[in-house]
């Protein structure tokens, strides 16, 4: 029973990994809105806010026309996975230091603070879903029966993403504080450089190449595809899992490199 | 057989933290920068062997920045020793930190839940200990309460009586016996007591030599980052309290009404992770 364990190697079983998984979901659903007046609504409220702002500065002093869809319901079919995308992404830096009491004294896989941070905002963003499926049902579309496997589908691809990315993030970010600040100027940047406010068929030729580059741009199609058509599109698909792969990837590398020194500098 | 078994460990940390001066300040004298930091390290254990024997109760003394601290991050699996092997036989119980994890918004019974997994139970077993953990703590009738509402000596009878309840095979103390009112210390006590008796392997980092004697088989006097005197808990704490009255007699002979006098030239103790 008592195996021989190498200290700082912690192989905890499956079914501990999934409860602790489980637990620190449950205490981040819960503490999020404990104390606000208006809870769940704020998980709709940001990305509606945005929606309508680009909307009126956009799409009506602009005059940006997408053609097919109204230009309100084409942005929140990218709107709400970004949002889920940048919280879980401008959470990261402070995911390791924040639990630094925990880190300091326990050991249990620390890779697990990430992951649940960023479940607990996965599960925000299917939350939303229904308010998704009302937009549609206001401006005359249908929702799709390939929403049930395509959802999914697609959560899967956005969580190895942004699990990568974050992980990878908090784990530099123990090492080298200032990359808090370049999170929050590069979540700005890539917002305006993936298709969200604007579709990808409006980029130049010349441009289009770098545009494909954006690890997250087949992601966003995929989603807007998915909500504006009901299609899925294979190669889009396969694109946002071979970069949710490779994000993942960089962020376990780094993960395994750097973790071992965490209590010590957190 | 082992519980806990130290082969040569050494730990040291860098002195100054990583790229902590400033951008400027770096770059202008990098070089000399990375020759300083390689040089400058605070050797927090130099090469110490311990063997500890399950079902052992081990007390550790030594002044601040000995490297208590940094032994019991290693046995606890969070620190990596430099050089040298650390081996643990079982599931280690790291009271290094009571209530590791709590947060203050939700109530006691989740906090109860979160903290016991963090502390590496699973959902089963803590639904099992619930009742105990509960009734340990004397905290029922504010159990649905949030913590937040709870006095600082009700979060550490809470986090006291998830820790007892763990059932590790290994229990390691970090001088929380000044925890709660006196009654509830005593029940603490008990409860180490009671864990011992069952076989358990317990590493007690402790300031308070008079428990160290009371419940202790075997005493480690650590000193800048060295084992100076292993032993009996009796004769380590006779040369300890010697060691503290020569150096509070040094102190005494000082001349206090001297201003001329040099300013000391001890170095400060470090405060790493302590």
């Amino acid at each position: 029973m008592s195996a021989l364990s190498t200290a700082g190697s912690p192989h905890p079983s499956a079914s501990y990994l999934g409860d602790l998984i489980l637990v620190l979901v449950q205490k981040e659903m819960k503490v999020r809105y404990k104390n606000s007046w208006l809870g769940y609504a704020w998980s709709v409220a940001n990305p509606l806010v945005f929606t309508a702002v680009y909307s009126v500065a956009l799409g009506i002093f602009l005059r940006l026309q997408i053609p097919g869809y109204p230009y309100p319901l084409f942005l929140i079919a990218g709107q709400f996975p970004w949002q889920w995308l940048s919280t879980s992404v401008g959470a990261a830096p402070m995911m390791f230091i924040n639990n630094a009491s925990l880190i300091k004294k326990v050991r249990f896989p620390r890779n697990i603070l990430v992951a649940s941070g960023v479940l607990s905002d996965a599960i925000h963003f299917l939350l939303t879903i229904p308010v998704i499926t009302l937009a549609v049902l206001w401006y005359g579309f249908r929702p799709s029966w390939i929403w049930l496997p395509g959802v999914p589908l697609l959560a899967v691809a956005q969580f190895l993403t942004v699990y990568g990315v974050a992980l990878a993030i908090a784990s530099v970010n123990v090492y080298f504080r200032d990359l808090e600040r370049i999170t929050a100027i590069f979540l700005q940047v890539l917002f305006f450089l993936t298709p969200i406010v604007y579709p990808v068929a409006s980029i130049p030729p010349q441009y289009q190449v770098w545009i494909q580059l954006n690890p997250i741009a087949p992601l966003i199609s995929a989603w807007q595809g998915l909500f504006l058509d009901g299609s899925l599109n294979g190669s889009v698909v396969l694109a946002a899992y071979a970069y949710g792969l490779a994000c993942l990837a960089i962020g376990s590398i780094l993960y395994r490199a750097l973790s071992p020194r965490f209590a010590e500098l957190v | 057989m082992n519980a806990i078994r130290l082969d040569h460990v050494s730990k040291a940390y860098p002195r100054h933290q990583y790229l902590t001066h400033g951008l400027k300040q770096t770059l202008l004298h990098l070089p000399d920068l990375v020759r300083r930091m390689r040089a400058d390290r605070f050797l927090a254990l130099n090469e110490v062997s311990l063997e500890v024997e399950q079902g052992e109760a081990v007390a550790i003394v030594g002044p601040n920045g000995a490297g208590k601290s940094t032994m019991l991050g290693l046995i606890a699996g969070v620190i990596r020793p430099e050089t040298g092997t650390v081996e643990i036989r079982g599931r280690v119980a790291p009271l290094l930190e009571l209530g590791a994890g709590f947060h203050f918004d939700l109530t006691g019974r989740e906090n109860i839940v979160l903290n016991a997994v963090l502390m590496g139970m699973t959902r089963r077993e803590v639904a099992r200990r619930f009742d105990a953990i509960v009734a340990f703590s004397g905290l029922e009738a504010v159990l649905d309460e949030p913590l937040r509402t709870y006095s600082s000596g009700m979060v550490a009878r809470l986090g006291f009586s998830v820790a007892a309840h763990l059932d590790p095979d290994i229990l390691l103390i970090d001088e929380i016996l000044a925890v709660g009112d006196a009654s509830f210390q005593q029940k603490c006590l008990a409860r180490i007591a009671e864990l011992q008796q069952s076989g358990k392997t317990i590493v007690l980092v402790t300031h308070d030599l008079h428990a160290m004697e009371q419940w202790c088989d075997e005493a480690i006097w650590l000193n800048a980052g060295t084992i100076r005197q292993r032993g009996l808990p009796v004769t380590v704490a006779k040369a300890y309290r010697e060691e503290l009255l020569r150096e509070g007699d040094m102190v005494k002979h000082k001349d206090p009404s001297d201003e001329r006098a040099a300013p000391s030239t001890q170095p400060a103790p470090s405060s790493r992770m302590e």
